[in-house]
């Protein structure tokens, strides 16, 4: 809670709001000499959570863009693997997780 | 064990032109397998109350919503189409051919003779002071909350953007009881449709032009914004700041295509501000630099659903087409559709589509 606090007054810019990076962040690694999105989604994981940089990628790229002078039309873009999303582990390996996901499914229809 | 599932033509989105590709390919003798992550076809027509513009062939005067039930309807009606609903595709590996997706919490592959990705677009966000407090939202996602779980997002709206989506919007807020303190556009011009424009004005809505929201505030939650104004060169005006009591912000500040999957299937990609972000480089029928796999609706570039659907036909058309499936009269459609494409584009509406398309040909 104070935590929170703290932040709001500080006012914070969220670039990756999966991983919970600042603007600032981004400007620090710009400063400290990173180029590329790829350089600055190793060190701050901007772009690896769950939504995999779909919201936070073309607020980097304009941040990049500004600070570096690079034009965004060339910028070169991480690598995009599978999967597209989050999947359970038991989901991947088709038997563990079962029990669960059928109660979280049960959960669902009482619910609409 | 996982198995991997065969079918002819398969189908990754079924908004508009998901399934208008599913239905054109289908008709023609395909078989189809279209997957959808959501439980109910139509993608983001289902939330769209209002009545579409344009012409005839592309429902005009119907509503969104209506559109996503008959286009649903006429591909149900067609056998040789399997419909995955609550499939997510997960990805896509180049070098077997094989789509994944995850249904009835399985992780499960599908290898199509020719594939369409018809995934859609996302909304982009934007970067200001505390851009995370609860109550900024975007635009489409008020409107997914309002118009299809019949929930508002609060009591006094800001708006950021007032390209047609955040017009629209805001006449539906307004519908629901939503105060909508302002529509700001960061352009020196309003980007949608001045019909709607003036719908919003004559229920007393200021549009302000070249302004823009410098922060947002509140303690635990949005209490209110700061905008100002900005000069020609879109930098901000020191000076001219503005407070806004609200509650929840809106951004529409336009969408990005959803091209994960062309991206892993190695589809040459070209960065064309004009439709959104990254789009791939396609032939006149819709095929991508990869052979087999298509493409249409916003994930092709941002455009609207009566475009997306005519390019859905188009890319159906062509991928049955490609696997010796050809109605007698297959070339007379495809010419029809690719007329029909030029006539939704053309005017001075178009013409920022025109301009961005004319970088994508293959």
């Amino acid at each position: 809670m104070s935590n929170q606090m703290s932040n709001r007054m500080s006012n914070q810019t969220i670039i990756c709001r999966c991983e919970d990076v600042t603007l600032e962040e981004i400007q620090n690694l710009i400063a400290e000499g990173l180029t590329t999105i790829d350089e600055i989604k190793r060190l701050s994981r901007c772009g690896m959570g769950p939504c995999q940089g779909r919201n936070c990628r073309p607020l980097l790229m304009n941040e990049l863009a500004r600070a570096t002078g690079q034009d965004v039309r060339e910028m070169k873009m991480p690598a995009f693997r599978p999967p597209t999303k989050p999947i359970k582990l038991g989901i991947l390996l088709g038997q563990a997780g079962r029990e669960e996901n059928c109660q979280e499914r049960a959960d669902r229809g009482e619910g609409s | 064990m996982i198995c991997v599932q065969r079918t002819e033509i398969a189908i990754v989105g079924a908004g508009p032109a998901g399934l208008s590709a599913a239905a054109s390919a289908a008709s023609a003798g395909a078989a189809v397998t279209l997957l959808d992550r959501q439980e109910q076809c139509g993608g983001q027509l289902i939330k769209q109350t209002h009545a579409f513009f344009g012409s005839e062939k592309q429902y005009a005067s119907v509503r969104g919503i209506d559109i996503a039930r008959l286009l649903t309807e006429q591909v149900r009606a067609l056998p040789n189409v399997e419909i995955l609903n609550e499939a997510t595709v997960l990805g896509y590996y180049q070098d077997d051919g094989v789509l994944a997706f995850e249904k009835d919490d399985r992780f499960q592959k599908i290898k199509p003779e020719r594939l369409i990705i018809a995934t859609g677009a996302s909304e982009r966000t934007l970067a200001f002071p505390n851009n995370d407090l609860p109550g900024i939202y975007g635009a489409g996602a008020v409107q997914t909350l309002m118009n299809v779980y019949g929930v508002v997002p609060g009591r006094r709206v800001l708006m950021v953007g007032a390209g047609n989506i955040g017009l629209i919007v805001s006449y539906q807020l307004l519908q629901a009881g939503v105060e909508v303190a302002a529509i700001i556009e960061a352009a020196p011009k309003i980007g949608g449709y001045l019909v709607h424009a003036a719908k919003v004005r004559r229920m007393g809505v200021p549009i302000l032009t070249s302004w823009t929201i410098k922060m947002a505030h509140g303690q635990d939650a949005v209490e209110g914004a700061t905008i100002w104004q900005l000069d020609e060169k879109w930098q901000p005006v020191p000076g001219t700041e503005r407070e806004l009591e609200v509650d929840v912000i809106c951004i529409a500040v336009g969408l990005s295509p959803l091209a994960e999957l062309l991206w892993q299937a190695g589809c040459a990609m070209k960065y064309v501000p004009e439709l959104g972000g990254h789009v791939p480089v396609r032939s006149e029928l819709m095929e991508t630099t990869v052979p087999g796999i298509y493409v249409a609706g916003d994930v092709a570039g941002v455009e609207e659903a009566s475009s997306a659907m005519v390019e859905g036909r188009l890319a159906g058309l062509a991928a049955a087409q490609s696997l010796g499936y050809g109605l007698t009269d297959a070339a007379g459609l495809i010419e029809e559709a690719q007329r029909q494409l030029e006539s939704l584009r053309c005017g001075p509406v178009g013409e920022k589509i025109r301009r961005g398309l004319a970088q994508v040909g293959r």
